[in-house]
C-alpha cells in the first residue's frame, strides 16, 4: 500500500518531457469526454440533490407537486428550530434518537475496534497454521447484505431463538429482546438498588433539557439496542481487523526481534514496538467507526423500526420516517442536515485532538 | 513447554472466534431446512429434524422471490458493467490526462465521498422525483452508477504504473482512446476486478437507495422484498425456516463470489480505508 502511494507521488509530467504543443488540444478534449459521464452523474445524483435538499428543509412540502414551483409553504429556519428550541413532539423524537445514537456509538466503536485489534493480533501470529481461513471466517460477515444478516439475528434473538437457548443452558431466563425498551444504566441501578424502575427520584425525572428528563437522558442503551449492537460489533469488526493485520504486516521483523533479545515480554513488545506502529491505523478505524455508527438505518428498518418505545430511533430513521412516512419532508430534510452536520463537527474534532498528540 | 501452551492458547481463541463467527450462518443454514415447530423448539441444533425443504417451495410459490431476484440481477450488472467503465475513463483522466478543470473535478469527487450516505436519503428521492424517475428502473440504477470512490481508486491505481508503455504506443501514433482501451486497460486487469467486486457486492448488497428510489413491489429487489418480508408490510407471522432461507438464498451469490476471490475482497477493503 505504502509502496504504491509513495509511487504515486511521481507526477507524469514530471517524468516524460515531450512535445506538449501538438498533443494539447486532443488530449484536453478526451480528458473532458473521458470524466463527463462521471462527473455528470455525480452532480445530478450528489451535488444537485443536496441543494434541492437544503431549500426543502426550509420548507413545509408535503410530497404534493413539486416543491420548487413556489407552491409549497416557505417557512424559513421553523424546521430547524422545531428541532431544538420549540417544546414539543419533534424535539422530543429528535433529542430521543440523538440519545439513542450517542450510547449506541460509546458502545460499539470501542467495542468494534478493540475485537477487530484482538482479532488481528491472534491471526497475525506466524506459528499458527489456517490462519488464512480463520481470516475469511471473520471476515465474511461484512461482505454479507445487511438485510439478510439483519434476519439472522431477527431469529438469534427471538424469544425462543439461539441467544436465549444459550443463555438457558447456564440457567439464565433471557430477556424478551425486541420488546424489552429498558436502559441498561436504569437496569443496573435498580439491580443494585439505587433507585426503583418504577418510581424514578424525582430530582432526576422532573427536570431536564431539550425535551427529555435527566432520568430519560441517563438511561443508557436499551435491550433491543444491544441486539442492534451486538449484531453491528460483530459484522464490523472483520473489516477493521484486515487494516490492523496490513498495518502488522508493516511491522519490521527485526524490530520485533530486537525487542525479544532485549527481553521484553509479550505486553512489553506490544507497548513499545507493535501499538506505536498501529497508531495511524488506530486513528483512521476510529474515524471512520465514528462516521458509520451515525449512520445506522438497515438493520433498525429491518429490526425494530424505532420501537421500542422509540429507543431504537436514531436520526438516520426518524429523518427517514418523518419525511416517507408522515410526509413531513421539510423536517425530515432538516433533521438530515443536522446529522450530516453531528458527523462533519465530530469528524473534525477527532482530527484536531489527535493531531495535538501526534504532534 | 511455554511455547506449547502460548499455541494452544492461540488456537483456542481462534476456533472460539470462528464459531462466534460462523455458527449464525450454520444455524441459518440449518434452520432453513427445519419444520416451524422444529426451529423454535431446537434454535441451537444444527440438525434439522425432519429434514425439510416445504420452506424454500413456499419461498417461491408465496412471494415475489423471483421477481426480485430477477431485479437484483439486472440491476447489479448494469450498476457494475457502468461503474468500472466510468470510473477506469475517469480515474484514468485524472490520473494522466491534462485537461483544464482537472483540479477542480477531482476536488468535487474528494467532496463528493465525504457526504455520508444516509443523509442522502430525502435529496435523492428530490431529485428522482423532478426528473420523473421515481419509482422506475432509471431512479433505481442510474443513481447507484455514480461512484466516487471508485474513480478515486482507479486514479490511485494508474498514478502507480510507470507511464512509459503509454508513452512509447503515443509516440507510435496511437490517439488517447486506443492507448487507453489496448494498452492502459489490459494493465489495469488486477485493478478492474478489484473494482468490479467491490461494485458487484455492493449493488448486490445494496438496501437504502431501494427504500427512497421505488414503491410498487414490481421494482423491489432482493434486500428490500426481503426487508419487506420480515418488517412486517408482507410479514405472515414468525415464519423463520422461510425467512432464513430467503436471507441465506440471498446470501449465496456474494459468498461463492468471496470464496473465489478472497483476496480481492482483501484489498478492496484496504483501498476503501485509503480513502478516510
Amino acid at each position: 500500500m505504502t509502496l504504491l502511494r509513495e509511487r504515486g507521488t511521481r507526477r507524469p509530467d514530471v517524468v516524460v518531457p515531450r512535445g506538449r504543443g501538438s498533443i494539447r488540444g486532443p488530449e484536453a478534449r478526451a480528458g473532458w469526454l473521458f470524466v463527463a459521464p462521471a462527473a455528470v452523474l455525480l452532480a445530478l445524483f450528489v451535488l444537485l440533490p443536496v441543494l434541492m435538499a437544503l431549500w426543502v428543509s426550509l420548507t413545509s412540502w408535503n410530497g404534493q407537486g413539486s416543491p420548487f414551483t413556489g407552491r409549497a409553504p416557505f417557512v424559513g429556519v421553523d424546521n430547524y428550530t422545531k428541532l431544538f428550541t420549540e417544546d414539543g413532539l419533534a424535539r422530543q423524537d429528535f433529542f430521543t434518537s440523538v440519545r439513542n445514537n450517542l450510547y449506541y456509538v460509546v458502545l460499539v466503536v470501542p467495542l468494534q475496534t478493540v475485537l477487530a485489534l484482538c482479532l488481528a493480533l491472534v491471526a497475525n501470529q506466524r506459528l499458527l497454521k489456517g490462519r488464512t481461513f480463520f481470516r475469511a471466517a471473520f471476515y465474511f460477515p461484512s461482505v454479507t447484505s445487511s438485510v439478510a444478516i439483519s434476519v439472522v439475528f431477527l431469529f438469534l434473538f427471538a424469544n425462543s431463538g439461539t441467544v436465549n437457548a444459550i443463555l438457558g443452558l447456564f440457567g439464565i431466563d433471557g430477556p424478551l429482546w425486541f420488546s424489552d425498551s429498558r436502559g441498561l444504566v436504569h437496569l443496573v441501578l435498580d439491580g443494585v438498588g439505587l433507585v426503583n424502575l418504577d418510581a424514578p427520584p424525582a430530582a432526576l425525572a422532573d427536570h431536564g433539557v431539550f425535551g427529555l428528563s435527566w432520568w430519560d437522558w441517563i438511561s443508557g442503551p436499551s435491550v433491543a439496542m444491544c441486539t442492534i449492537i451486538t449484531l453491528v460489533v460483530w459484522t464490523t469488526s472483520g473489516t477493521f481487523m484486515l487494516m490492523f493485520l496490513a498495518a502488522l504486516q508493516d511491522v519490521p521483523v527485526a524490530l520485533e526481534e530486537a525487542s525479544l533479545i532485549d527481553g521484553a515480554n509479550r505486553w512489553q513488545r506490544f507497548r513499545a514496538v507493535t501499538l506505536p506502529h498501529l497508531r495511524p491505523v488506530l486513528f483512521l478505524v476510529l474515524t471512520l467507526g465514528l462516521i458509520s455508527t451515525w449512520q445506522v438505518f438497515d438493520q433498525i428498518y429491518v429490526m425494530s423500526q424505532g420501537d421500542p418505545a422509540k429507543t431504537t430511533l436514531t436520526p438516520a430513521y426518524l429523518s427517514y420516517r418523518t419525511a416517507f412516512r408522515s410526509f413531513d419532508y421539510g423536517s425530515g430534510a432538516a433533521i438530515s442536515f443536522v446529522l450530516f452536520s453531528i458527523i462533519v463537527v465530530l469528524t473534525a474534532v477527532q482530527r484536531w485532538l489527535l493531531r495535538e498528540r501526534r504532534g | 513447554m511455554r511455547r506449547l501452551t502460548s499455541t494452544f492458547l492461540g488456537y483456542a481463541i481462534l476456533v472460539f472466534f470462528g464459531l462466534v463467527f460462523l455458527y449464525p450462518f450454520f444455524i441459518q443454514i440449518a434452520s432453513a431446512f427445519k419444520t416451524q415447530a422444529d426451529a423454535a423448539a431446537h434454535p441451537l441444533s444444527l440438525v434439522p429434524h425432519p429434514f425439510d425443504t416445504s420452506s424454500f417451495l413456499r419461498i417461491f410459490d408465496s412471494t415475489d422471490f423471483p421477481r426480485w431476484v430477477g431485479n437484483s440481477v439486472l440491476v447489479t450488472v448494469l450498476v457494475t458493467a457502468g461503474r468500472v467503465f466510468f470510473d477506469s475513463l475517469a480515474g484514468y483522466a485524472l490520473a494522466r490526462l491534462r485537461f483544464p478543470g482537472r483540479g477542480g473535478v477531482f476536488a468535487t469527487v474528494l467532496a463528493v465521498m465525504a457526504v455520508p450516505g444516509v443523509v442522502l436519503f430525502i435529496p435523492k428521492f428530490l431529485v428522482l422525483n423532478q426528473l420523473g424517475i421515481y419509482d422506475s428502473y432509471a431512479g433505481l440504477i442510474l443513481p447507484l452508477i455514480a461512484d466516487a470512490a471508485g474513480i478515486f481508486i482507479m486514479k490511485q491505481f494508474f498514478e502507480s504504473v510507470p507511464p512509459d508503455v503509454e508513452e512509447a504506443a503515443r509516440v507510435d501514433g496511437a490517439g488517447v482512446f486506443r492507448t487507453y482501451w489496448s494498452v492502459v486497460l489490459p494493465m489495469a486487469r488486477p485493478a478492474l476486478i478489484t473494482l468490479t467486486i467491490l461494485a458487484f457486492q455492493g449493488s448486490w448488497n445494496e438496501f437504502p437507495h431501494t427504500v427512497v428510489a421505488v414503491q410498487s413491489p414490481e421494482l423491489f429487489t432482493l434486500p428490500r422484498g426481503l426487508a419487506d418480508l420480515v418488517s412486517g408490510s408482507l410479514g405472515k407471522g414468525t415464519q423463520y425456516p422461510l425467512k432464513l432461507g430467503a436471507a441465506l438464498l440471498a446470501t449465496i451469490p456474494v459468498a461463492v463470489l468471496f470464496v473465489i476471490f478472497q483476496r480481492y475482497f482483501v484489498r478492496g477493503a484496504n483501498e476503501g480505508a485509503t480513502k478516510g
